[in-house]
């Protein structure tokens, strides 16, 4: 018995925008928080820290998401017995993001202009001092763009977590298709919702880059 | 924490995996090949075209960018045939691939021609350069060279992105591995195994386009 399609399905994929926005908001804090140990050891005067944080880029960068996703889910059910697809999802998808977020802060980090490393130097400021009060905050001011930029793929990426079983946006419309199915309609309504989501943010990232594209000297 | 690994079901599969590869790359080729022709078509059309054309082309980039590939994968895969587009997995892999990267790829190129200084085209002009002349080397061309690098890195994102046409079971890597997990259940061994080969081409397809670009932009006097 094919089930009908009617305001109840509707309503059964937005809801689900919820878990969709969840697992963004924990990728996007945790991706942000080691995205920011990424880029400062990137960055680092020793030689060592810099080649571990090119490997994690490199590595990370350098593999499928999917796969990442799949290595989490699989890799805790051999080892810790089970693992819930929320909890697997937001691990990769932290991993994830600290690795692009950690290159993309990289480039603004090394942006600012040597002139500035080299006054802090002179004023007697040291490392922590120098980052706090002189670079991070003018790297900053540079990264705000691509970072939102980043938020919009980050959130368009958290639609692989349906593969391992986790009900968001994308799953929630799988469910809702096999029970109706009415692809087409199904599918373009959950296209509609990613698009609501995410181009408010595209359109914010272009203009954010209009105003703070450029280092200022 | 007392599992011991076992690659062997992995190692024995080898020509499964190597053919696995071998279909991802081709599926990745084709998609990159097909890709750049709708991104410098989608170019021309967003620099150069009517007004109608134009936003047809925005619209189009804009609906791509801001949804998800497997989203976009469903929507071919499943939706098209209800509304009378029958196709098998492998060709709507490759139509979801293509679409996805030519949009990206659009905004690239654009870029691109839109640094072309418009006194070069009017001294291609000037020189009694005919209209596909002066398109062909004084927009297009340098254009590309401008956009290689976040073309390439696109490509490769486009490579990676490509594990996620198992899920409509298309015919690659990704796929490969999966039949291989549900015949021996060794999924972790296999997907390290599987994450391992794609860093590989991953390095080499950024390898190989290190290689194209040497042949296809160097400058006269630095061709070896």
């Amino acid at each position: 018995m094919i089930r009908h399609f009617g305001p109840n399905e509707v309503l059964f994929i937005v809801e689900a925008v919820r878990w969709t926005l969840l697992l963004s908001a924990i990728a996007f804090a945790g991706g942000g928080l080691g995205g920011l140990v990424v880029a400062l050891a990137r960055t680092a005067p020793p030689a060592a820290l810099r080649g571990i944080a090119a490997g994690y880029i490199q590595v990370f960068q350098g593999t499928p998401l999917l796969m990442q996703l799949f290595l989490v889910f699989f890799g805790a059910n051999l080892f810790a017995g089970s693992i819930d697809p929320l909890v697997a999802a937001a691990i990769a998808l932290t991993m994830n993001a600290a690795a692009f977020l950690g290159e993309i802060w990289r480039g603004c980090i090394e942006a600012i202009p040597k002139g500035q490393w080299e006054a802090a130097t002179a004023l007697g400021m040291r490392y922590p001092a120098r980052m706090i009060y002189i670079v991070l905050p003018q790297a900053a001011r540079i990264a705000i763009a691509p970072t939102v930029g980043f938020l919009v793929l980050l959130l368009k990426s958290t639609s692989l977590a349906s593969i391992i079983g986790f009900v968001e946006v994308t799953r929630a419309g799988q469910i809702i298709n096999n029970a109706t199915f009415r692809p087409f309609l199904v599918f373009c309504i959950v296209a509609a919702i990613y698009f609501v989501l995410c181009w408010p943010l595209s359109m914010l990232s272009r203009r954010l880059e209009v105003r703070f594209g450029t280092v200022s000297r | 924490m007392n599992y011991t690994f076992q690659f062997g079901d992995v190692w024995a599969a080898w020509p499964d995996l190597l053919w696995g590869t071998w279909l991802t790359i081709q599926l990745s080729a084709s998609a990159m090949v097909l890709g750049l022709l709708v991104a410098v078509l989608g170019a021309l059309g967003k620099t150069m075209g009517p007004k109608p054309v134009r936003w047809a082309v925005d619209a189009y980039v804009e609906a791509i960018r801001n949804t998800p590939f497997l989203v976009q994968l469903f929507l071919i895969f499943f939706g098209l045939p209800a509304v009378g587009l029958r196709m098998d997995s492998n060709q709507a892999a490759l139509l979801a691939m293509v679409v996805n990267v030519g949009a990206y790829g659009t905004e690239i190129v654009r870029a691109g021609i839109e640094n072309i200084h418009r006194g070069q085209i009017e001294a291609g002009l000037a020189l009694g350069l005919r209209p596909l002349q002066v398109f062909r080397y004084i927009i297009l061309f340098p254009a590309l060279k401008v956009v290689y690098p976040a073309m390439s890195s696109q490509f490769i994102l486009l490579m990676l992105s490509s594990s996620v046409v198992s899920t409509i079971s298309a015919q690659e890597l990704t796929a490969t591995a999966n039949d291989l997990q549900s015949r021996t259940f060794r999924s972790f061994e296999i997907y390290i195994v599987i994450t391992v080969i794609y860093l590989a081409l991953s390095m080499a397809f950024s390898g190989a386009f290190a290689v194209i670009h040497r042949a296809v932009f160097a400058e006269p006097g630095q061709r070896r």
